[in-house]
């Protein structure tokens, strides 16, 4: 299986290449428009601030040919800032727009918890992927089985390390929720073959592989 | 219901050439084998996070961790957190190449706090971890002051307001050793923990005194979100699932 991790020269695209080499798949790490057409499956890693993400897709001029890509079909897999990159638009430093892959948009975390008592943020744990409360994928009190996160028993923890939220238009489009300060934060979503995880699969142990692997073979099938 | 609190297990690697070692009170230090092999260990264990601290490199004046971190990235899907003479944005761009998730600066961050400013704005504030070795200061009771060069050099810092400062600068989360109580494996500084927590509103890792669950739990409890420990794991004093079925046992929360 052949993966193209997109450099757009700002994140640490180390270790998502290892978990990715070491789970069986051939990497090609770049930032070159004309090898990113070729692709036969993507992934947008990131961390950082969101409108240097979006600079570095835009001065590559990445932005048109991820958006051609994803309608076209080709899967795509985008982690932490990589997926609030796949949203419309961010509140991150002054409002910035996003590739528009999935209807919604990103805020930031609240300072105060759902019981009105401050709360640390980042937002930097271990914690649940749960089965959404509601939506079109959400089957509550049941599993994530028919998903890309088909591998994981609801409850099961990958790392977060995030200080903006993703917030998607429609509940249709939320695969899983964590749960910080007594609130769900959006975990997960997915639209058609455009997949992205706030948490860090490549940092979550053997749950974060499995997630990798499922990825994986839904770009086969 | 109310609901536990969630803390994250790390655990700390001290590193002087190739060997791991442990100290205390960071002198005295004694050599226990490859650290590559530990990390492994704890990892397949179900430890949360690792930490690797070059703890010569500040003498030195550069980190020689490259090719350990290397090798543990390629082996261990957690987040790893490496310090000790990251003196430069390149420092921190070259440990993040090999692997790191973060990178934990005392000196550099004490001698010019820019750095913190500028690691957050290159990297992200998540990857800046500003770490604060904290020792009671004699001058001035219930205060504590930030030490620097491994614990050696005094800064005339202020604990508390140092990392209220670091925090405004960029960083997204605080290291905070006890110079006082490391190594001895008698309980970890609960007024620091409590002082340094309730002043920042960033994730504080805790570590410096911890030889039972219980030290642990009493951290937490004070407000650490996420607990360092060293001589606990290496010593073989307990496993990873062990320590945390008797921290769950303690009230917290861990990850399975």
């Amino acid at each position: 299986m052949n993966i193209t991790v997109i450099d757009y020269g700002l994140s640490n695209l180390l270790s998502v290449e290892r978990a990715l080499t070491h789970l069986g798949a051939q990497v090609t790490i770049t930032g070159e428009a004309d090898q990113i057409r070729q692709a036969t499956a993507l992934v947008l890693p990131g961390v950082g601030a969101f409108h240097d993400g979006m600079d570095g897709l835009d001065r590559l001029g990445l932005i048109p040919v991820l958006q051609e890509k994803c309608a076209g079909g080709t899967p795509l897999l985008g982690i932490c800032l990589g997926m609030q990159m796949l949203f419309e638009e961010s509140e991150e430093f002054g409002l910035h727009k996003g590739l528009g892959l999935i209807p919604g948009r990103v805020v930031r975390i609240p300072d105060l918890d759902a019981e009105g008592n401050p709360q640390r943020v980042p937002h930097t744990s271990w914690d649940p992927l749960l089965v959404p409360e509601e939506g079109a994928l959400a089957r509550p009190g049941q599993d994530f089985a028919g998903t890309v996160l088909g591998s994981v028993q609801p409850g099961q923890e990958c790392y977060f390390v995030h200080s903006y939220e993703a917030k998607p238009a429609e509940a249709q489009y939320r695969l899983a929720d964590t749960v910080y300060g007594g609130r769900r934060v959006c975990a997960a979503a997915q639209k058609d073959r455009v997949i992205g995880f706030q948490f860090h699969p490549e940092k979550s142990g053997p749950v974060g592989l499995a997630l990798l692997k499922s990825f994986l073979e839904l770009c086969e099938g | 219901m109310e609901s536990k609190k969630k803390v994250r297990l790390i655990a700390r690697l001290d590193v002087k050439g190739e060997n791991l070692v442990k100290g205390i009170q960071l002198e005295g230090l004694r050599k226990l084998g490859d650290p590559h092999e530990f990390a492994c260990r704890y990892y397949q264990q179900g430890i949360d996070e690792l930490l690797y601290i070059d703890i010569v490199a500040s003498l030195y004046g550069r980190n020689n961790l490259s090719e350990i971190v290397r090798r543990t990235c390629s082996d261990v899907f957690i987040p790893v957190t490496v310090g000790g003479g990251l003196r430069s944005v390149e420092d921190v761009r070259h440990i993040l190449s090999m692997g790191a998730d973060k990178a934990a600066i005392n000196t550099a961050a004490i001698k010019d706090p820019t750095l913190i400013t500028q690691v957050a704005e290159s990297f992200g504030s998540q990857c800046m971890v500003l770490s604060i070795q904290a020792k009671k200061s004699r001058e001035r009771a219930g205060c504590w002051e930030a030490y620097y060069d491994n614990g050696r050099q005094h800064s005339g810092l202020d604990v508390v307001e140092w990392a209220k400062k670091g925090v405004e600068l960029g960083a997204g989360e605080i290291l905070l050793t006890s110079v006082d109580c490391e190594g001895l494996q008698r309980g970890m500084d609960l007024d620091l923990i409590r002082a340094v927590t309730s002043a920042v509103n960033v994730p504080v890792i805790c570590g410096g005194g911890a030889g039972k669950a219980a030290d642990l739990i009493a951290a937490a409890e004070a407000g650490a979100s996420a607990l360092a420990a060293a001589s606990i794991f290496h010593y073989n004093k307990t496993d990873v699932p062990r320590l945390k079925a008797e921290l769950r046992a303690g009230g917290l929360e861990v990850r399975a």
